[in-house]
């Protein structure tokens, strides 16, 4: 982590730091030759199936996509506040917060989501309206619905996965850096606030970054307890038009446009973090 | 890259060090014991560091001399003795399994701000450039307002030769430049006295003049220091005071022309005969 190299070739290393690559043109044959097949299969499949139902089914299409990217954004922001303690708790915390710490991060990467999801909507849920006090507080009006189970199934997923990833991460900040926030006076609450979990959140930022785009694609599960979401939508056209691959092509466009506008958000984030493999 | 000329220490500080029985004393150790687990690593230290002094601690590795560094700002906790800085004890209770810890949080948070340390391996925060790593205890823990941290940072950088590296990360820097930087971050809280452990140890050879540099420059403005090194020769240039431990005890301590040039005890001079 030390650079010891001779003062002269600085000015290049301060260069390599900028996340800019100018110089080099986009135009590389490999991409050239990407994007023309690409158009030739958009063109082909916009030529030889059937669109006309976009035009009806639109603005649901906009509701459900709507949908997925609130259901992605909530439970990756609420998991993550969830991951944090969670990371903590196993690095530093007593035993009887580490161990349900570890416990319950275990019990989150061990199941398949799609059983999280039907246990809490088709098991929990069911129970919930035999329950007088529930039904007589506000809770009902959320309970009853379905999203809310999507929602907290999701969170606690991504806090699961995170919570593993901020314990490594916690515990890979250089140990002589938490001393010298000691060594200055620092307080535990504000060593963890302004070098700890700064630290520890960059660090980590390259795996939250892949992680958030495989909650994206755990996000259509939700329409398995009818949120209707975008793949819920699209589910629908394809029982009402009987079209087969259209739909389906289209969701995988729509998926993929996703993708792309995270992966580049995620670049954006990175290229502010000054630190890289330290 | 800029850096200051050596000016001469030795004789800038000549006058400051005949007075040291009257002036005011920063740091005092009085019988301090350390031990992890079994093994016993400080026996009994006592020292004194007086108002512009500048104290180097030698020995050979293992003898204790970083322990006895840390517990001065309670990164090591001794298990027995006092220490003082300013004249106000830090107070230390035993726990339920006879450990010694500290007694109030508050107080060695308030005290350690007076202490500014400097690491062999830099410390630097990665996540900050290097104008961060110097405001943050200004701003953070001392309260002080952003633009005159800012202000008083730039200064800093300036002084150790990196105010074109201000807004560099550390990561992007030599050892030497993290470490000149890890400097200005312990001046910016202007403590009280200077910790310095082994400061050149993690250095490429060719980068060590330029950290010496810079600290020499500190001691010729009187500040008090009590500096780790291995740095034979510039131990006696700037230090007014040397001690030597040898196995977690004061084994000699004295000026450093007594030390250096008529060691009396035998360890002190086989010490000092395989340095040279
Ligand atoms: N946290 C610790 N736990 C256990 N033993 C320790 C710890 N810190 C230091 N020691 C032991 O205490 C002894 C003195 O260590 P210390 O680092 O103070 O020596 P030193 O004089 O600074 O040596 P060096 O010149 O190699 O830095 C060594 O034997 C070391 O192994
Ligand atoms: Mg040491």
């Amino acid at each position: 982590m030390t650079r010891t190299e001779p003062l002269e070739t600085e000015p290049g290393l301060a260069e390599l730091a900028r996340p800019a690559t100018r110089g080099r043109s986009w135009w590389q044959p490999h991409r050239i030759v990407l994007l023309v097949v690409s158009v030739a299969l958009v063109m082909l499949a916009a030529a030889t199936m059937r669109w006309d139902w976009l035009v009806e089914y639109w603005p649901q299409i906009l509701i459900g996509v709507w949908r997925s990217v609130w259901l992605l954004v909530l439970s990756i922001v609420l998991g993550f506040l969830m991951a944090v303690p969670l990371g903590l708790a196993q690095v530093a915390g007593p035993r009887i917060l580490a161990l349900p710490a570890r416990g319950f991060c275990t019990l989150i990467r061990g199941t398949p989501l799609l059983l999280q999801l039907w246990l809490l909507y088709f098991g929990v849920g069911s129970l919930f309206p035999t329950i007088p006090a529930i039904r007589q507080s506000f809770l009902w009006d959320y309970l009853r619905q379905a999203w809310p189970y999507a929602l907290f199934t999701l969170t606690i997923s991504f806090a699961g996965y995170e919570g593993e990833v901020m314990r490594g991460a916690f515990a890979g900040v250089p140990h002589g850096e938490l001393e010298a926030g000691r060594a200055y006076g620092m307080s535990p609450f504000k060593l963890l606030r302004r070098i700890w979990l700064p630290r520890a959140f960059f660090r980590a930022l390259p795996t939250l970054g892949g992680e958030i785009i495989m909650q994206l694609k755990s996000t259509p599960l939700a329409a398995t307890i009818t949120v209707v979401d975008v793949y819920g939508v699209i589910a629908q056209v394809r029982q009402d038009t009987y079209l087969v691959y259209a739909p389906l092509l289209f969701l995988a466009g729509i998926y993929m446009a996703l993708t792309g506008i995270l992966v580049l958000l995620v670049r954006v984030v990175e290229s502010r973090v000054p630190i890289r493999g330290v | 890259m800029s850096q200051e000329t050596a000016p001469s220490p030795t004789a800038d500080r000549a006058s400051g060090h005949a007075t040291g029985a009257m002036r005011e004393a920063v740091v005092e150790l009085v019988d301090v014991h350390k031990s992890f687990g079994q093994l016993e690593v400080l026996k009994g230290i006592s020292m004194t560091s007086h108002v512009g002094d500048v104290t180097a601690i030698i020995g050979a590795s293992g003898s204790g001399k970083s322990t006895l560094l840390r517990c001065i700002n309670m990164l090591e906790i001794p298990s027995s003795g006092t220490v003082r800085v300013h004249g106000e004890e830090i107070g230390l209770r035993r726990n339920g399994h006879g450990e010694s810890e500290i007694a109030d949080r508050r107080q060695i948070q308030r005290i350690r701000t007076r202490l500014g340390m400097v690491f062999q391996s830099f410390n630097l925060w990665q996540h900050m450039t290097l104008r961060d790593n110097v405001i943050e205890v200004p701003i953070h823990v001392l309260g002080r307002k952003r633009d005159e941290a800012i202000r008083d940072a730039d200064a800093l950088l300036e002084r150790v030769g990196l105010f074109e590296k201000r807004d560099t990360f550390p990561a992007y820097l030599s050892g030497g430049q993290q470490q000149r930087a890890a400097i200005a971050r312990a001046l910016a809280i202007n403590p009280d006295v200077m910790l310095f452990d082994e400061p050149t140890s993690a250095l490429d050879p060719e980068l060590v003049g330029e950290v010496l540099t810079v600290i020499r420059d500190l001691a010729s403005e009187g500040r008090t220091m009590i500096l780790v090194t291995h740095e034979m020769s510039f131990a006696r240039e700037v230090a007014n005071r040397v001690i030597f431990l040898h196995q977690g005890l004061v084994e000699e301590e004295g000026e450093p022309n007594a030390i250096f040039n008529h060691p009396k005890s035998e360890r002190l001079q086989r010490f000092i005969g395989s340095i040279r």
